[in-house]
């Protein structure tokens, strides 16, 4: 029943936000659609994927539309043209995909290939392997490290994409001029700065245990990392970039970003010297099982690191254009009021 | 104490809910952004509240309760901040209460909503 519910408001969300031309309203949409699915995900008792999809689907990925959002203004274009072909060419793959499925075993049907070997294997003997009571994160970390491995190093591919196109030098001068308008800005911010602050800590600490707890109950490195920068976001939104600069060295992140994926690998090359397969965790140590907590707990680390770093860049290289589009935009003012 | 912690459980998800269910008549029902808001900030505040009261009451261990209470805590912090920012930025860029507009906004308010209809 709840699931139902929950389906029938995915749709009409999906709908509104194909129909709606305010992107500010679209982006918003986008965002309770991600918590519409989390919740979703609960009630399927998917709590590690529900916990994802609301940090990364309703929480950083809404901030990192708005962020850009400020840049493009408010409204979407008007299309002149009929997109027609697009649409012969999305109906097409849509009934092909809808053809593949036919071939899938039914929804939860008991003997589908993935339930007769895999989902025992990992539901009796995990405990037993790997030693962690979360199985999510044994075989996330574990059982196929090499495709979170892929995923780490997407998200790696994505952050040096946007510093490859978005990122600016800046000028150091400008620096005075902004921070003053900030100190200004100060009184008009007030409760929102205080309680950010007294907020802050508990946030990054909660990313912390979200880090550490991913062995035993919903959590771990990409969630962590997400929450991280998060927080690190809402400083930077709410005390000026230059602020967060001083607190944030930029091209220390970007080191981070890249150790991240760096220790990651190397936990699988360390287990390839070890006399093991490629991340193979078991000989890490003499014991098998604390080798597979050693492992896990580094590659979360590796993600979380990444992960975090990622967000960072992304958020301050987009946010870093528009700081500049406003200065040139003050300077033009300043140029055609001295002029007249 | 069973019966009465039950009891007191069940009345403080049940007042959270008619608080929850209240704002959300609110917001469908007042006039303007600022009210809506209003409706919405006070009783959501107090009602996700009462029912984190109420799963208190029912926690089956201390963990569950404390982290009950951090929930609460954060609620309590958020939810009023949020609704003073959202009226702040209303306020900023010009949308003025029903109440604070003129006769003259009110007809140009009408001749806007004719032309778009």
């Amino acid at each position: 029943m709840i699931n139902i519910v929950l389906l029938t408001l995915l749709v009409v969300v999906a709908f509104a936000i194909i129909r709606m031309k305010d992107l500010f309203a679209v982006i918003m949409l986008l965002g309770i659609y991600g918590l519409l699915s989390a919740s979703f995900f609960v009630a399927m008792d998917a709590v590690d994927v529900a916990f994802t999809e609301a940090a990364v689907g309703a929480g950083i990925s809404t901030l990192l539309m708005l962020v850009v959002i400020t840049m493009t203004g408010r409204s979407e274009r008007t299309t002149r043209h009929k997109p027609l072909l697009a649409l012969l060419v999305i109906i097409f793959t849509g009934a092909l995909l809808i053809y593949g499925t036919l071939d899938m075993p039914y929804f939860s049907s008991a003997d589908a290939p993935i339930h007769s070997h895999v989902t025992p294997r990992y539901i009796n003997d995990s405990m037993e392997e790997i030693g962690i009571p979360n199985i999510v994160t044994s075989v996330l970390a574990s059982y196929r490290a090499f495709d979170t491995f892929g995923e780490v190093v997407v998200i790696f591919t994505a952050g040096i994409g946007v510093l490859a196109l978005l990122s600016v030098v800046r000028h150091p001068e400008n620096n005075n001029k902004i921070t003053t308008v900030n100190d200004a800005m100060h009184e008009q911010y007030l409760i929102i700065r205080i309680v950010t602050k007294i907020l802050l800590p508990f946030i990054l600490l909660f990313a912390l245990y979200v880090q550490f707890h991913g062995d035993f109950g919903p959590g771990g490195g990409f969630q962590a990392g997400v929450i991280f920068a998060a927080a690190i976001i809402l400083y930077a939104m709410l005390f000026g970039l230059n602020t967060a600069r001083k607190v944030i060295n930029q091209s220390f992140v970007q080191l981070i970003a890249a150790i991240g994926v760096l220790l990651y690998g190397c936990v699988g090359v360390v287990s390839l010297l070890n006399g093991g397969n490629f991340f193979d965790y078991n000989v890490l140590s003499d014991d098998p099982v604390t080798g597979q907590h050693l492992g896990i707990l580094l590659i979360e680390w590796g993600v979380g690191c990444t992960v975090a770093s990622v967000m960072i860049i992304i958020f301050f290289s987009f946010a870093g254009r528009r700081e500049i589009q406003l200065h040139n935009k003050n300077v033009s003012d300043k140029d055609q009021e001295s002029s007249l | 104490m069973d019966i009465i912690i039950n009891i007191s459980g069940a009345l403080c998800l049940f007042i959270g809910s008619f608080l929850c269910i209240s704002g959300a008549i609110g917001i469908l029902r007042f006039p303007d952004f600022y009210t809506r808001m209003h409706a919405v900030g006070v009783t959501d505040t107090l009602g996700a509240g009462m029912i984190l009261i109420g799963l208190m009451f029912y926690s089956p261990d201390f963990l569950t309760f404390s982290k009950l209470v951090m929930i609460l805590l954060l609620t309590l912090l958020i939810g009023p901040t949020t609704s003073h920012v959202l009226a702040k930025a209303a306020m900023k860029n010009g949308l003025m209460p029903e109440l604070a507009k003129t006769d003259h906004d009110k007809n140009k308010d009408k001749e806007i909503n004719s032309s778009n209809s």
